[in-house]
């Protein structure tokens, strides 16, 4: 299992090094996104697949009735609030991954296998957490901003926060083969359908879909390290009064 | 990204303008919110997805108490001195058309998420403030949608609204900074006609 998961780190890397050279010397416009040449063509290679995806997870979000579509969201999500209570460890938020710890005692159990989530109701909020923010807590910059296939949009150190993540993702240690590749098609078409309201806010708001997603992406994970405190400053350098800005 | 479902509240803000100046803005925010959410919880044609409807009861509500000027001016940046007063309107005027077209259409996927109200820092004397709101879903953590106020002549005025820390206008700005730069001020009025001529022929 552990040299699985170092060979997947590996490729990672590998492949982070790769797309490292072969765009290396292309014109970088956006110093915030110095491989856009590469990006767009990984953002076209997603749009293709979503072709097939985008159905899949409508059939779904259309057949599947409201109660059975939360139990499955829940369900997931029970099962990464272990992983958000050890990087709220990680991070000194101990109260944070306490609540955490206990949301999945509690929903595990007479939440039945974290089908329901009654934590919440009893005033353990649900958290958020993955180990790219973590890292971003102790310090590591973003790093140039990439978009991957299947996985999207990552800057390189939410891609390394990804492998982490990946590695203590239970799902994908379960040893039986179709259970397991069941399990995270599920989840996968799950998340999906629940961007499904999001795609035609996009579709409208956006000149540029890449710009617009990469953008916002920017933006809502510098407020997720900040744990929402900063949000304000998405707002950038620039700030406008009496019809001037400076 | 799932976060832009809180759009759906995101473009709800606002209220009377007589009101308006007496009103705290954080009682501000509060009362257009529940105001356009209790109207969204009873209309069906907004819940089936009637943007036309939803765009109206925008347009009455919420639109009063958004500051669209300055709101532009943020989203284009420093490019926007460039601009002389007349281009200045015509960019307002299409801005505002497109948040109030794409926001309008946010609500119509509204499904019952209570909002809560986080306690607001100011001070006496304060001209300009931050609301904090939060979308609250079970199953999921909640959304954080924040309101930046300025306070005007006639009252509140908003002049950017924050979801999950994305801004709805300073997304803009790179997009719209590349487009001054390679077609000019009145190339990025051009983009922006163009764009909601488009979303008003594409829907039916």
């Amino acid at each position: 299992m552990k040299i699985q998961t170092l060979k997947r780190a590996l490729a990672v890397s590998s492949l982070t090094a790769t797309v490292l050279g072969l765009t290396g010397c292309a014109t970088a416009n956006n110093p915030k996104d110095p491989f856009e040449g590469f990006n767009r063509a990984m953002f076209t290679v997603n749009e293709g697949i979503d072709v097939v995806v985008k159905p899949v997870a409508q059939g779904y979000d259309a057949a599947a009735p409201a109660p059975v579509k939360a139990g499955i969201g829940n369900f997931f999500g029970n099962l990464s609030d272990i992983w958000t209570a050890f990087n709220n460890f990680l991070q000194g938020k101990g109260s944070e991954g306490v609540s955490d710890v206990g949301r999945v005692l509690v929903n595990s159990t007479i939440g039945i296998a974290g089908l329901f989530d009654v934590a919440t109701d009893m005033g353990m909020e649900k958290h958020a957490e993955d180990f790219g923010q973590t890292l971003g807590k102790w310090g590591v910059g973003d790093g140039p901003y990439f978009y991957w296939p299947i996985i999207g949009p990552r800057t390189t150190r939410d891609t390394f926060g990804w492998v982490a993540d990946s590695y203590a993702d239970p799902v994908l240690h379960i040893h039986d083969v179709p259970v397991r590749n069941t399990l995270a098609g599920i989840r996968f078409i799950d998340l999906r359908a629940s961007l499904l309201p999001t795609d035609k806010i996009i579709e409208q708001a956006a000149f540029d879909k890449y710009n617009y997603i990469r953008d916002a992406y920017l933006q809502h994970r510098r407020a997720e390290i900040n744990d929402g405190q900063a949000s304000v400053e998405g707002r950038g350098d620039v700030e406008c009064k009496q019809g001037r800005c400076y | 990204m799932k976060s832009f479902f809180a759009l759906v509240v995101g473009a709800v803000l606002c209220c009377s303008a007589a009101f308006a100046q007496e009103e705290a803005p954080d009682a501000l925010v509060k009362k257009v919110t529940d105001d356009v959410l209790t109207i969204v919880r009873q209309d069906k044609d907004i819940q089936s997805g009637n943007t036309k409807k939803a765009i109206e009861l925008v347009e009455a509500k919420v639109l009063p108490n958004f500051n669209f000027q300055r709101m532009t001016a943020l989203a284009v940046g420093r490019d926007w001195n460039k601009a002389t007063p007349e281009q200045k309107k015509h960019l307002s005027e299409e801005f505002k058309t497109l948040l109030v077209r794409t926001y309008s259409n946010a609500l119509t996927s509204y499904k019952d998420q209570a909002v809560r109200y986080k306690p607001t820092k100011m001070q006496a004397g304060d001209s300009d403030v931050v609301v904090r709101t939060e979308i609250v879903q079970s199953g999921s953590k909640p959304i954080q949608l924040d309101y930046s106020l300025e306070k005007q002549a006639e009252g509140w005025k908003v002049y950017d609204v924050i979801v999950a820390g994305v801004s709805l206008v300073t997304n803009y700005r790179d997009t719209f900074a590349q487009e001054v730069r390679a077609n000019g001020i009145d190339g990025l009025i051009q983009m922006l006609a163009t764009k909601n001529k488009q979303l008003e022929t594409a829907k039916k």
